[in-house]
């Protein structure tokens, strides 16, 4: 399949046609080649000139072609002007967590040329705006230089300032399918689809644009380029009959499909696209066909202390209710949270993470709330999270977050971060099972209640820890008042030792009787394997390519990722099993080799943190050169520098 | 209106109402304030205004916040559930309860620290969503139960028991009410509640927020001389300008109002019909009044005040406003009771979904 094509050059450059390795990395370095089906690509716009629709376009019509890849959009906390980028990573192997280098980078924004030049992977791909000359500093000798008009020909082509800019944007997509060998046919569908019939000037412009740039490049350039999509064949891994999702909109659809009626609100990137994409779900699904009147409340509250509060009162009033936010919003809710765990309010709290502490990089990804989250507000607190690790999960974590939450009648958080909830991810197609129903836990019905002569809501009457609640104004036999001072089983106020401590043990049984029921780790031994990679969320991808270079280098490794707290009692086992443990996590301090350390009673010594937390999505090589240090510096416990944090 | 019958006799103590309830299954646990606290006042007026209306006990939603005002909903309504939240949050917590589940008749209670300091915003956005809420604002001018700070309704120069002067505005929540779109406001005195019960009656068949300012003196940290909440300042200050009761059902009317729409002279009444088709008959008391017109309550109530007197009564009503269901355009049933089956749209749809996302 693979034709050799070496590019004729635009001038200046050297590197024309070079392949394969020389990217001046070692062999666990950044990329394991370069070829068909494996490459990565940049494109560095500025924000606020609709260069999301051109990226999605090329994105999307990889994807359609079948071949395993990624997209992460990297944009700045602003509305229009700053820089803004969008990679793509396709590889064969279906190794597709970011990965920094990249072997063609579009570039778009005067302002970061610099930069964003310099990223590029020696041999590679410049494509730029030609209208205006290079400046000669900017050139590089080692990198093959293809330059478009793209100005220039949208100007000619095209009317009005906006539509202009617009196409400038198309037309990079065209130039990039004519030399990255996308079908366009699978391109022209695409635009068909969003522009259709209702705006056809639209699509005619975009089609115009497209073949603007795919003309240009195949007049002047041999296309396609050596690196380049092609349709996987005969066993080549396919990720045909996926879908393409992110995390947000996945989580939301996961809270429609589990019937959850109240959702409160304060808007804080990047959580904000799944309360969006609840609100547009449910105008279609949630809308009584009879009526026009909704099944939902979608409330936009006055801060996330309300929100909180609103989720609260709901699941209180026996609504599944949950609030989306980030760490932020998080600080804010935690007294709420306290009160729920104490009081027993079933509620589902969605963090989004993002880079913190304070307002940090909102635009940027971290997984820095775990500790926040597994213990938010005072007192002794301890919550249920569920950590989904692609929009598959978020989907389906969604729904047993409600279950838990019902079944445990305590918060729960599901947290994700932005990575996982904002970029789309290529995921096998969500499926729902037509017998789920959902598992509100133990509440006594008005008829039950009817036939009872006593109810006591914190009364343990079956032994299990989870005391039986009532839903307000179903029956007069079930009332009583809920509060966060303190209380007996019997639910009476008290400042007594006994009484007060009878029930804050029951709820820590509670909390830990959850830890089986909740989604099992992912684990994998290897045989041989002595040590282990551990990690959370989203770092999947990376560990596991990190995983087969480190193999193809001879170091083996076993495999856990945690998706529940508290932790399985199989987490510690595993743990417990390995010589060295290597926790690979997105924050600076470690905080799940912390929650590992103080929930699991594994010597902390024998677990070694792995850090990256600049904000962009884990790569593949801050595991490598992560753990490659770590065993270089000595046996486990020494302290050896594995923060990767400087790395892009 | 039309004119017909007697009004409703309401009698205290063992009489029995529609329900062939007494006040007794209207009440709650002891009270554990100080003795003579304006709040268990308060309290016995609700269980009077809901015994009254025969409200079924267990379709009560009973809110609070915290503070000593905000311990009362454990001693009304033995039967209904209650929820003592966190300090200043009652609004939100009784937005997320009324939102799913309206059926249910809410009751919040706060305190001037709870609603007008910490909890000053979640107030007013309750107020901002019309909700459909009868909210007391216990009002003491301090924190009774954190021992007597002034709080942010104390006036310029009330005295604390050390004899200290407050020396900050005070937060009126009345004006603020006014001044925000409060569909239902009255302020009322713990230690009146004849005119008090009324006010509460046509708080709860009031669709949306009803913002009822009382106060309630604190006989422990603010009922001294030089404090402008004891009880003895405001006796001696006390203006009805309005005298409001609630008709119910409306053809106990026993006379034609004598004013149907504009303001009413002094002396005479108007009747005001609710969305539930219940009455609210309104008589001014030393001056012209319209209660349905926001300026003339604002103005009235500012210039009362001027003079040193505290307005009361049913200051204002607009009965025609949609609460908050009405904006969120929410299906009549109580969300949470909606079986499953309307709610998750099945594995078909979402596999025809997901051509979506190819
Ligand atoms: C977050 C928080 N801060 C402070 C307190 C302490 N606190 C309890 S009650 C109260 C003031 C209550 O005053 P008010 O609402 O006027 O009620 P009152 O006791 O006067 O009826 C304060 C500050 C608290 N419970 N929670
Ligand atoms: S301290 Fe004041 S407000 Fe609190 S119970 Fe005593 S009298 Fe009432
Ligand atoms: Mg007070």
């Amino acid at each position: 399949m693979i034709r050799e094509a070496p590019a004729r050059v635009s001038g200046g450059g050297t590197g024309a046609g070079r392949r394969g390795k020389a990217d001046g990395r070692s062999a666990t370095g950044v990329r394991s080649g370069r070829g068909v089906n494996d490459f990565a690509l940049k494109i560095a716009t500025v924000n606020g000139t609709g260069s999301a629709s051109a990226n999605g376009l090329i994105m999307k019509s990889i994807f359609r072609m079948g071949a395993p890849v990624s997209g992460k959009n990297v944009f700045p906390s602003n509305i229009q002007g700053l820089p803004t980028w969008y990679e793509i990573r396709i590889n064969a192997q279906g190794h597709v967590a970011r990965t920094p280098g990249f072997d063609v980078l579009v570039a778009m924004n005067g302002e970061t040329y610099e930069r964003d030049i310099a990223e590029v992977a020696e041999g590679g791909w410049l494509l730029y705006d030609s209208s205006w000359p290079l400046a000669r500093e900017l050139r590089r000798e080692d990198v093959n230089h293809i330059g478009v008009p793209l100005a220039e020909m949208c100007v000619k082509r095209f009317e009005g300032s906006r539509i202009r800019i617009l196409m400038k944007n198309i037309a990079y997509a065209g130039a990039l399918a004519a030399l990255l060998d996308i079908d366009l046919d699978v391109i022209r569908g695409l635009l068909e689809e969003t522009f259709g019939a209702r705006k056809r000037h639209l699509l005619e412009a975009n089609n115009t644009a497209i073949d603007l740039g795919h003309n240009y490049v195949t007049e002047r350039y041999d296309c396609p380029l050596p690196i380049r999509v092609a349709r996987p064949a005969g066993d080549e891994l396919s990720w045909e009959g996926r879908i393409l999702m992110d995390g947000n909109t996945a989580a939301a659809l996961g809270c429609i499909y589990a019937g959850a009626t109240v959702a409160s609100w304060y808007p804080i990137t990047p959580s904000t696209s799944l309360v969006d994409a609840f609100g547009k779900f449910a105008g279609s699904m949630r809308k009584d066909p009879d009526s026009g009147r909704m099944r939902a409340a979608i409330i936009q509250a006055e801060d996330e202390l309300a929100a909180a509060g609103m989720t609260v009162g709901a699941g209180w009033a026996g609504a599944r209710a949950f609030t989306a936010t980030s760490g932020p919003g998080i600080s804010l809710m935690s007294e709420f949270v306290g009160l729920a765990y104490y009081a027993e309010v079933p509620s589902v709290f969605f963090d989004i993470q993002r880079v913190g502490p304070s307002t940090g990089m909102p635009t940027r990804t971290q997984q820095c709330d775990l500790l926040l989250c597994a213990y938010a507000s005072h007192g002794d607190t301890r919550h249920i999270c569920l950590y989904p690790g692609d929009p598959a999960e978020c989907f389906d974590f969604a729904v047993r977050a409600f279950d838990v939450a019902d079944r445990f009648q305590t918060p729960v958080f599901v947290v994700s971060d932005l990575d996982v909830g904002m970029n789309d991810w290529a995921v096998p197609p969500l499926q729902w099972d037509p017998a789920y129903g959902p598992d509100r836990g133990k509440i006594k019905s008005a008829e039950e209640l009817d036939r009872m002569d006593r109810f006591f809501r914190y009364l343990d009457v079956d032994g299990d820890g989870i005391a039986w609640r009532t839903i307000p104004g179903e029956h007069p036999l079930g009332a009583h008042l809920t509060r966060g001072s303190g209380h007996t089983k019997y639910g009476t106020y008290t400042e007594d030792a006994e009484g007060y401590t009878e029930v804050v043990d029951r709820i820590s049984e509670k909390i830990e009787s959850s830890a089986p029921v909740l989604p099992e780790p992912v684990m994998e031994s290897v045989p041989g394997a002595e040590m282990a990679l551990v990690t959370v969320g989203g770092c999947e991808g990376a560990v596991r390519e990190a995983m087969d270079r480190l193999g193809n280098s001879g170091l083996h490794f076993n495999y856990m990722r945690v998706r529940g707290f508290p932790f399985a009692e199989s987490v510690r086992e595993f743990l417990a099993e390995q010589k060295r443990v290597f926790v690979v996590e997105q924050n600076r301090d470690g905080q799940l080799r912390s929650l590992l350390t103080t929930e699991t009673g594994v010597a902390g010594a024998s677990l070694e943190p792995v850090l990256y937390y600049g904000g962009l999505p884990m790569s593949a090589v801050h595991v490598v050169d992560g753990v490659l240090a770590r065993l270089g510096a000595g046996p486990a416990g020494s302290p050896a520098p594995a923060r990767t944090g400087a790395v892009a | 209106m039309t004119s017909i019958t007697k009004p409703r006799v309401v009698h205290p103590g063992l009489a029995k109402n529609e329900l062939g309830l007494t006040t007794r299954s209207y009440e709650g646990a002891m009270s554990t304030l100080c003795a003579g606290c304006g709040h268990d006042s308060v309290t016995a007026a609700l269980v009077e205004a809901l015994w009254s209306l025969s409200i079924e006990p267990h379709r009560v939603g009973k809110m609070s916040g915290i503070g000593c005002s905000s311990k009362t909903p454990g001693y009304f309504l033995e039967q209904s559930h209650g929820f003592n939240s966190v300090h200043g949050r009652m609004p939100a917590v009784a937005t997320g309860a009324n939102a799913a589940n309206r059926e249910l008749t809410y009751i919040g209670v706060s305190g001037d620290g709870d609603s007008l300091s910490i909890g000053l915003g979640q107030m007013c956005h309750a107020i901002r969503r019309n909700l459909n809420l009868l909210y007391l604002i216990e009002n003491n001018g301090v924190y009774g139960l954190t021992k007597g700070q002034f709080s942010a309704s104390a006036d310029i120069g009330t005295k604390s028991k050390r004899g200290v002067p407050n020396l900050q505005a005070p937060i009126d929540p009345v004006h603020l009410g006014l001044s925000i779109g409060a569909t239902f406001v009255a302020r009322g005195f713990s230690g009146d509640k004849t005119q008090l019960v009324p006010i509460l009656t046509a708080g709860i068949r009031h669709k949306g927020l009803a913002l009822v300012d009382i106060i309630s003196p604190c006989v422990t940290f603010n009922d001294h001389q030089g404090s402008t909440k004891s009880y003895q300042h405001t006796r001696d200050h006390f203006r009805p300008a309005t005298e409001a009761a609630l008709l119910d059902p409306p053809d106990m009317v026993e006379e034609m109002a004598t004013i149907n729409v504009g303001p009413i002279p002094p002396g005479q009444f108007r009747d005001v019909s609710l969305h539930d088709g219940s009455v609210v008959r309104f008589r001014a008391m030393h001056e012209e009044y319209d209660p349905t017109d926001r300026g003339t309550a604002a103005a009235l109530v500012r210039r009362l005040q001027d003079r040193g007197e505290i307005p009361t009564g049913l200051l204002f009503v607009d009965p025609d406003a949609g609460d908050h269901h009405d904006v969120m355009n929410t299906v009549e049933e109580p969300l949470w009771s909606l079986p499953f089956e309307d709610l998750c749209p099945g594995s078909e749809v979402l596999s025809d979904m997901m051509a979506r996302f190819r």
